[in-house]
């Protein structure tokens, strides 16, 4: 279970170009939760996420991660227990490396690296099974440099990259985004199959309210650094488009005009 | 260009490879550019020497040398990592700190190595002829260099590093230090280059604190003449380019250097002038090649 303790985060504080990104957070993230999150953009969604991944500190507030306090621990130590798919499918994968020095990678989040070797011969064959799984053909070329792959095949390597070992929480931020409707269609099946599969606890941030809905047990709004909408189980599954846009405008008033339009 | 001068040029190749080698894994593997290593050659060449001249087995300096090139790279990479200063600065910090640092190890500008043990009269020993103990020591010190750090690449460790310098977001998302791998990476890089220094120094009978000066353009210049003409492919491969680029720079230069044009030859002072056109024929050769193959 991982909680938010009245987390601030203020960006360039003092200047002109202050920004207020997380106001006052509080959330309970419990065990299997699939969240969707959503909100217009600069809201706040990708700064929680960074948050939690610990790309930077909060100001104020307390993080902790199955009752761990890791309010302090930089990004690298974080990554035992969370795992990260980015919106740049180029970020999530080495291009010199080849696929399996790529999964062999990520076969040791958390873990001491030693002088062992870096690809292990019995690793191979668990390569191989996760690869066929996705049904890319992947499982037969091991070897090929993970550059030669398409943007669609990458976030696909990278999905299986951040579940090889089982993360506390899966932090999905836009990782459909880029692609083209098709493979994010793929991938987001993927994403749902593997969630499912291993009981993932998962936040997925997206901007298609469809997918919003129809995706996960759990949704949160997001506007202006704050969390100001936030459903779960039969109450989600009962919700509509419409609803979420209704729900935007009751709170924010008709000053969101715009930002409904963009969420719709 | 005599015999004689070709087994110096090879000779002189293969000690500098190591050097090389050090320069490849920082500029094209951490993607980190380090000056350090032009104080950090002397450095490597003064510890030995003064090691030598103190009673130490030759051998035994050059690991003396090899961790003093080590801690250099290490506080190259620690302002940087760890206190946010550009790489390039960084390095040029530690490089003219060096410069004092060597004048203090070797309590003065230079160490002469003369009727002193070194590390190849245990080859002349065995009854190799002088000339070629050089090109056995040299030669032997270069590939096992190569074959370790292909193999140290090819560990948890070592891919750790190969991914840093190509993809830092994503090594730390799967919960690498990156400062760690950069420090230990430049560390080491920087532990080569003062073997490389160290050996030098035993070659030519003494240790100068001005051995350093374009180390670091030496270096770049066999790296960048070793990945067009050797290719860069694997890394073992790329390795090993950086390793024949250096035999080939230095080859080169001493043909430049005994060229003779009817009045002109050049001097010992155009080195410098003859490296940059090296340089700059290596960088525009793939560009000029394949112009040449769309006609």
């Amino acid at each position: 279970m991982i909680t938010l303790d009245s987390c601030q985060k203020y960006f360039h504080k003092g200047s002109v170009n202050e920004v207020f990104a997380l106001n006052d957070i509080n959330l309970q993230i419990e065990e299997g939760d699939f969240i969707t999150v959503i909100g217009s953009n600069g809201a706040g969604k990708s700064t929680l996420l960074n948050c939690i991944a610990g790309c930077f500190f909060p100001d104020t507030g307390k993080i902790t991660v199955n009752n761990r306090d890791v309010t302090r621990w930089p990004e690298y130590k974080r990554a035992k227990y969370i795992s990260r798919v980015f919106q740049d499918p180029l970020l999530g994968t080495c291009p010199s490396a080849t696929i399996e020095q790529n999964l062999a990678l990520a076969i040791k989040r958390g873990k001491k690296r030693g002088l062992g070797r870096g690809v292990k011969a019995k690793d191979r064959e668990l390569f191989k099974s996760r690869l066929k799984h996705l049904g890319l053909g992947l499982e037969e070329r091991l070897l090929d440099k993970v550059g030669l792959l398409s943007g669609g095949q990458r976030q696909a390597l990278t999905m299986l990259m951040a579940t090889m070992i089982r993360p506390e929480v899966l932090l999905l931020d836009e990782h459909i985004a880029a692609l083209d409707p098709k493979t994010a269609n793929q991938i987001l099946m993927l994403t749902r199959d593997i969630v499912k599969e291993q009981g993932l606890t998962s936040m997925m941030i997206t901007h298609n309210m469809k997918h919003a809905i129809g995706f996960g047990n759990r949704l949160i709004m997001f506007h202006q650094g704050r969390i100001i909408f936030d459903v779960r189980d039969q109450e989600k599954a009962a919700l509509t488009v419409e609803d979420l846009v209704q729900k935007f405008y009751k709170s924010q008033g008709e000053e969101l005009a715009m930002d409904s339009m963009l969420l719709a | 260009m005599t015999l004689y001068a070709a087994i110096g040029a090879v000779e002189q190749g293969l000690v500098y490879g190591i050097m090389v080698i050090g320069v490849y894994l920082t500029f094209r593997i951490l993607d980190f550019p380090d000056l350090t290593v032009d104080g950090s050659l002397p450095l490597g060449a003064a510890i030995s020497a003064v090691a030598i001249t103190s009673g130490y087995n030759p051998y035994l300096s050059l690991v003396f040398a090899a961790m003093g090139g080590f801690l250099a790279g290490v506080v190259t990479a620690v302002l940087n990592t760890k206190f946010k200063i550009l790489h390039l600065l960084a390095s040029i910090l530690t490089m003219i700190a060096l410069y004092s640092i060597n004048i203090r190890i070797m309590s003065g500008p230079n160490i002469a190595l003369l009727g002193v043990d070194t590390v190849f009269d245990a080859v002349t020993a065995l009854g190799v002829p002088a000339y070629y103990s050089g090109l056995i020591v040299f030669g032997l010190f270069a590939v096992c260099t190569v074959l370790l750090i292909v193999w140290f690449l090819s560990t948890e460790l070592g891919q750790a590093m190969l991914a840093t310098g190509d993809n830092p977001q994503m090594v730390t998302s799967l919960g690498v230090n990156t400062h760690t791998i950069i420090i230990l990476g430049v560390g080491i890089s920087n532990g080569l280059v003062a073997l490389s220094g160290a050996l030098v120094a035993q070659n030519q009978g003494a240790a100068d604190v001005g051995m350093g000066i374009g180390t670091i353009v030496a270096g770049l210049a066999s790296v960048i003449i070793g990945e067009t003409v050797f290719g860069s492919k694997s890394i073992a491969r790329a390795f090993t380019a950086a390793l024949l680029g250096s035999i080939v720079y230095r080859l080169a230069i001493a043909l430049a250097l005994g060229l003779e044009i009817g009045g002109f030859s050049f001097n010992p002072s155009d080195l410098n002038l003859i490296t940059a056109i090296l340089v700059i024929s290596a960088l525009i050769a793939p560009n000029l090649k394949n112009r040449l193959m769309q006609r």
